[in-house]
């Protein structure tokens, strides 16, 4: 078969597939604020805020500066909804809190290993006299705990919790989704020792050996369980964004990671294209809808407004779903695969931007004349700085994707700070004020030290800043010297000392702050601090008077 | 969106394209591919080694696909040919690599073809390319008070030999080091043109 051939028809078979499923979907598709998009409040709800994560004076002042913009509606929700939603609320507690703290622990020992790696890469002599830390070995933990620790056991801890209020009915199954969770950890505790003891598949993202993969397929398996019963027994007549994206990423992955770790059956330069079609998707088609399936519900909920378009959601979501799958080439420009290959990932890449533009979008939309709001929600801050970065990580991505642009940046550390643009300060960051949110929920406790949250935040983000522009800078120094012949190689070494010195600085200030969210977190586990009531449910002082009788 | 099934059969029809086009075709594609005539597979000393280039994360900093002279200067670094996916016949698993940290390997071989050069260099980079921000592998190696029998003594510049003693290779860094010079990919290959549409 020909190149263009080739080319011409993926590209043409991802547009009219994409054409035939909104089509499909037209339903109210001209409607501009249809019943779909209130899904997610009872009636008499909108305009109430909802941020369990603010301290009483915040929430009041919160509320208040939304009230500004827009009544409240006076329709009180009937007594029968309100105990649904706590019905609902307590029957995810349990799995969420288990998720979430082991979320926590994977968090801590990725800080760690990535920081160690960052030192290594300026001090190599440093830790050296033993294998398990040699750089090479901290750096996968580092990634390995992030891959398949951190991001994913919180955003399933996030998503079961969601789950049962965006259906508006009980968890069902969720036995499975501990013993899930349990083996899961099993695995990945086996698997990052493998790593540390050297046993490796050796590929990129894929290096836990397959053997034990078949642990976290197990444990992967049960957690979707749940997911599905649920939805079978659904009370709402329309699914809401948060439901399709996590839906597809709950489908998605397992499919990913299945056929990524069949053994025996990928070879040479083929298993490479496999190799980021996988690393690159498990971004695409797992992190980032469930990052955006947990933006699509809080970013609403805590202001209290359904959001501005719901059918722009659901064209950011169909793109999304055709377009990304076949980015993942573009890791491989310049190397020895077939040249459609490369050209359809650049393609694909560009098209990227509609659903990137289609979410930026709505979010703006939605928080305009609302930007106050960020002053008194936690949640809210973490979430919508993270929403930015989606967008500007994507926006960046597509752009890497350009063979000129790629061609200095690949190869370098510029690379490096485009993906924890990405799975950093928009995964990470959306995923901690999710956190902030449903803890209060599940522990029936406000966080003991609300200042701690300022604190996390502002570590975060200012380290973060300083890693990202450090490596960003570095980087593009680094691919420019290598791209001149005149100079040696050893040159492209030197120029980015200063700004791998400047990385580690930043990583220890965003370590410093997962270490206060940590503590933060175990305070709130342990019950520390004055019970200030009332946050338990906000804005209905009568159902609140209700339920303490 | 009110129907589950719809979603379901959407998302999978949208990865199953992706699928087909970066992991399907390229199968097709490539696995009637013949090795080419210079290529020689590996030894078992080699592939032990190779191993070890996996164990020890080599593959994080170094890649192994020299690029086009048209788009980098790789070839005039003396790092070689652009490759070609016959290149990698006996690869398994794939070691292709995305940064480099340290310079591209697929013909460290050819320039580099002593292996006490690499032996030297494993346990100490620092003594051969001062500034190199490689790690150093001393546990691949043991200081011993003098080598006996088969042991392999590590000939290092002067500045860097140990206060008393010779640094022996262990057979992990022996086989390491074989694997490094048989990276050689420097045979003659037929290639297609490349692509001249640059978007």
């Amino acid at each position: 078969m020909n190149t263009v051939t080739i080319l011409l028809a993926s590209f043409v078979l991802s547009i009219a597939a994409l054409m035939l499923f909104i089509w499909s979907l037209r339903k109210g598709l001209t409607d501009p604020n249809p019943v779909a998009a209130r899904a997610i409040f009872y009636p008499g709800e909108i305009g109430h805020t909802e941020e369990p994560a603010a301290s009483s004076k915040a929430q009041q002042d919160l509320q208040h500066s939304l009230s500004k913009t827009q009544a409240p509606e006076s329709v009180e929700s009937t007594r029968t909804e309100l105990t649904a939603r706590i019905v609902a609320d307590q029957s995810s507690a349990l799995p969420a809190f288990i998720f979430l703290s082991c979320a926590v622990v994977w968090l801590i020992v990725l800080s760690v290993a990535g920081l160690i790696s960052s030192i290594k890469l300026h001090e190599p002599d440093w830790l050296n006299q033993y294998a398990w830390l040699t750089f090479g070995r901290m750096r996968t933990i580092h990634l390995n705990a992030m891959a398949y620790g951190w991001a994913p056991m919180a955003s399933l801890g996030v998503g079961l919790w969601m789950l049962p209020r965006l259906l508006r009915t009980p968890l069902l199954g969720v036995r499975f989704a501990i013993l899930g969770c349990i083996l899961w950890n099993a695995g990945l505790i086996a698997g990052i020792g493998a790593i540390a003891a050297g046993f490796n598949d050796g590929l990129e993202w894929l290096e836990i050996p397959w053997q034990i993969d078949i642990l976290i397929v197990a444990g992967g398996a049960l957690v979707g369980l749940p997911m599905i019963f649920t939805l079978e027994n659904r009370r709402v007549e329309s699914l809401y964004v948060s439901v399709w994206y996590m839906g597809a990423a709950l489908f998605w992955f397992p499919v990913l990671f299945l056929i990524a770790n069949i053994p025996g059956i990928h070879f040479g330069v083929q298993q490479a294209t496999m190799n980021w079609w996988f690393g690159h998707n498990v971004l695409g088609l797992f992190y980032t809808p469930m990052a955006l399936a947990t933006i699509y519900y809080f970013l609403p909920k805590v202001i209290g407004q359904p959001i501005r378009s719901y059918n722009l959601s659901l064209i950011g979501f169909w793109t999304l779903a055709f377009f990304y799958g076949q980015v993942g080439g573009h890791h491989l420009i310049g190397g020895p695969v077939p040249s459609w290959l490369i050209t359809l990932s650049i393609v694909q890449s560009m098209m990227m931007l509609v659903p990137v533009i289609a979410f930026s979008v709505n979010q703006h939309q939605t928080m305009r004349g609302r930007w106050d709001a960020l002053r008194y929600s936690p949640t809210l801050r973490f979430i919508v700085l993270g929403g930015m970065m989606y967008t500007l990580s994507s926006i960046q991505g597509s752009m890497q994707a350009l063979r000129s642009i790629n061609t200095i940046t690949h190869f370098t550390h510029f690379t490096v700070a485009h993906a924890h643009l990405g799975l950093y300060a928009f995964v990470t960051l959306v995923l901690f004020g999710a956190i902030y949110f449903i803890m209060p929920r599940v522990m029936d406790w406000e966080w003991p030290y609300p200042k701690l949250i300022a604190l996390h935040f502002w570590l975060v983000v200012i380290g973060f800043c300083i890693y990202f522009v450090s490596l960003t800078i570095g980087g593009w120094l680094q691919g420019l010297s290598m791209l001149d012949a005149t100079k040696p190689f050893m040159d492209s070494v030197v120029v980015t000392l200063p700004y791998l010195q400047g990385r580690t600085l930043g990583g220890v200030l965003m370590v410093s702050g997962h270490f206060v969210f940590a503590f933060h977190f175990a305070a709130m586990v342990l019950k520390n601090g004055p019970k200030r009531t009332s946050a338990a449910l906000l804005n209905f002082p009568k159902v609140w008077a209700w339920k303490t009788n | 969106m009110e129907n589950e099934l719809k979603l379901v059969s959407g998302a999978m029809v949208a990865l199953a394209l992706a699928t087909s086009t970066l992991v399907v075709m390229p199968y097709l594609q490539l696995h009637e591919m013949k090795p080419p005539p210079s290529l020689k597979p590996y030894t078992s000393a080699e592939l032990r080694g190779r191993e070890q280039y996996i164990k020890q994360g080599c593959v994080y900093c170094h890649s192994q696909q020299p690029r086009d002279i048209a788009q980098a200067p790789d070839f005039k670094r003396g790092w070689g040919r652009a490759s070609v996916a016959a290149d990698y016949y006996y690869d398994q698993p794939h070691l292709l690599g995305t940064m480099r940290t340290g310079p591209d390997l697929l013909n460290i071989g050819a320039r580099q073809p002593s292996i006490d050069w690499h032996l030297g260099h494993l346990f100490q980079p620092r003594a051969y390319t001062p500034g190199s921000i490689m790690p150093g592998y001393p546990y691949l190696f043991e200081i011993k008070e003098k080598a006996v029998g088969d042991d392999k003594a590590v000939a290092l510049p002067p500045a860097h030999t140990p206060a008393s003693g010779v640094v022996v290779a262990r057979p992990e860094a022996i086989d390491l080091a074989k694997y490094l010079l048989a990276l050689n990919r420097t045979y003659p290959v037929l290639r297609e043109i490349p692509n001249k549409v640059s978007p």
